[in-house]
């Protein structure tokens, strides 16, 4: 390998192992998510301009942060004239005690967890949270988020540079929050993280290359918080419930890309091993005696587990679940999701009157799921061409081509009724 | 504020599918077309003909041209459209997404001038 391809794979080598805990270390110090990215991008380029004559330093993290420190500082200065001198000087001089210290144990802080408060922040748009955070600590672009939150890439570059903006003028900490608050603001973290990962979710086929890393970023998230927080019974509660979902991905899809149902699912391709971690995440969450959303959510899941023992489900603790989750979070869809656990124990007519009274909710108008889970229900009580009108809607808001052609079988071979 | 969804796709791809999988893929069109009808968000749409009925005019110097075939000859050509009325942009990409056309071709999606 000559010197310049040496230098590079060193540098992607960082980049891959570091990016986050540098770029979370300087922006903690600078107060600046954004600053601190401009630093951290400028001395990998000059990285990549000195090792290849100079040779790969021992310690490259460090070197680099050394240079993005100094790149920070140049920028702080070139800014200054806007913003108060006195907090300019005093972030420079923190900049600079941060970094030397570094440079003694050759070791980084890790401010990933404060960065993800930060972007998490009450005062930042819920909307962005979750791209922000794949930005700011995974250092994904603008434009592959963007494809994954279905939004134009120069919409969603505004969007990132707008909430980095506010994060430096408003000021927001970069600090884990104290006892008294940490559980509601990480609620905040752990939405995000879910959200992040429900985007890549809804291609379970893996064919789409971007949206398929975004459940491995989340995943990476959620284990990031899960393990640097390990007395927080939700952060180990979304870690389980992710880890549950993930499990089961091979079974989702047939070998020719056909959409599988949970219920129709073949459980020897579901995952043990990521199923066993998710059991032993929820066992030590239930065991710090906190009930909450994602160990509900994680507790769902593991209900469906049993099937892989016994070879059948058993409903009633899943009602359950679902009330409880429904008295917490007030969500049609869960609502929705209930009323189907209860269609398996008490009958199709009992999980429509629900379903029915559901409409009334505008949330769920657009909302795929409930049209089909609609027309499955109207199909059990023999109501076809209801139920083929339900499945035409359904059809019609899908956005997965597999699982459009899986409504449409469904719809296909419901009894015809005498033509007029 | 309307945006114009352009579909385009490439034209073998229909005649190299089973009646079967034709029916199946214009009961998805309808099945959508319906879906944007009920949100009352559908202005209009159509089906175009293959490209192979298109022509094209153009006027220089008081002279017209008249040309056989499409304006762009490419693989993927645009084979119909929806005209929708939504909020902003990301509700025009949702419903966008949805589209059958989006699984097996390519939209465009563009804000429509408006006068």
């Amino acid at each position: 390998m000559d010197s310049a391809a040496q230098a590079r794979s060193t540098a992607d080598a960082v980049a891959r192992r570091s990016y986050g805990k540098l770029v979370a270390f300087l922006a903690a110090a600078m107060r600046d998510v954004a600053a601190a990215e401009d630093a951290l991008s400028e001395a990998f380029a000059a990285a990549l301009a000195d090792w290849p004559l100079n040779g790969c330093p021992a310690n490259p993290e460090a070197w680099l942060l050394t240079v993005a420190r100094r790149k920070g500082i140049d920028g702080i200065r070139r800014r200054r004239s806007g913003e108060a001198a006195a907090v300019q000087l005093q972030i420079l001089a923190e900049l600079d005690e941060a970094a030397s210290a570094v440079m003694d144990d050759a070791a980084i802080p890790d401010q990933r967890l404060a960065l993800l408060f930060a972007c998490a922040h009450p005062a930042i748009d819920a909307g962005i949270r979750a791209p922000l955070m794949l930005q700011a600590v995974l250092g994904l672009d603008a434009k592959t988020i963007a494809s994954a939150f279905l939004v134009s890439p120069d919409a969603m570059g505004k969007r990132l540079g707008r909430a980095k903006q506010k994060i430096r003028q408003a000021g927001i900490r970069f600090a884990i929050p104290a006892r008294d608050e940490l559980a509601g603001r990480l609620d905040g973290v752990l939405d995000a993280i879910y959200a992040a990962f429900a985007e890549g979710w809804s291609d379970p086929g893996g064919t789409d290359v971007i949206r398929r890393d975004l459940t491995a970023e989340a995943l990476f998230l959620a284990g990031l918080v899960a393990g640097l927080l390990p007395q927080e019974p939700e952060a180990l509660g979304l870690l389980a419930c992710m880890l549950h979902a993930e499990a089961r991905r091979r079974a989702r899809r047939h070998a020719n890309g056909d959409y599988v149902p949970l219920a129709e699912q073949d459980v020897a391709l579901w995952d043990a091993t990521m199923i066993d971690e998710a059991e032993a995440l929820l066992l030590r969450a239930s065991a710090l005696g906190r009930i909450g959303r994602y160990q509900l959510e994680a507790a769902l899941q593991s209900a469906h587990v049993e099937r892989r023992r016994s070879g059948r489900t058993d409903w009633t603790p899943e009602v359950q679940i679902y009330d409880a989750l429904l008295a917490l979070s007030g969500s049609p869809v869960v609502a929705l999701n209930r009323a189907l656990a209860i269609a398996e124990l008490q009958g199709p007519r009992a999980a429509l009157e629900i379903v029915d009274a559901l409409a009334a909710d505008g949330r769920l108008v657009d909302y795929q799921p409930y049209w089909a889970a609609r027309a499955a229900l109207l199909a059990r009580t023999g109501a076809y061409p209801e139920a083929r009108a339900a499945f035409d809607i359904a059809i019609g808001l899908a956005g997965d081509p597999a699982v459009r052609r899986f409504l449409q079988g469904r719809q296909a071979v419901l009894p015809r009724c005498v033509e007029k | 504020m309307q945006y114009l969804l352009m579909l385009y796709a490439n034209e073998n791809g229909w005649s190299q599918m089973t009646p079967a999988e034709q029916e199946q893929g214009v009961a998805a069109y309808g099945a959508y077309t319906q879906a944007l009808k009920t949100a009352g968000v559908l202005v209009g749409s159509n089906r175009l003909q293959d490209s192979v009925t298109a022509t094209t005019v153009h006027v220089a110097d008081g002279k017209s041209q008249v040309l056989d075939g499409p304006y762009v000859d490419s693989k993927e050509q645009l084979g119909g459209y929806y005209l929708i009325d939504v909020p902003d942009l990301d509700a025009a990409l949702a419903w966008t997404a949805r589209c059958p056309g989006a699984s097996h071709g390519t939209i465009e999606v563009r804000p429509v001038w408006s006068m």
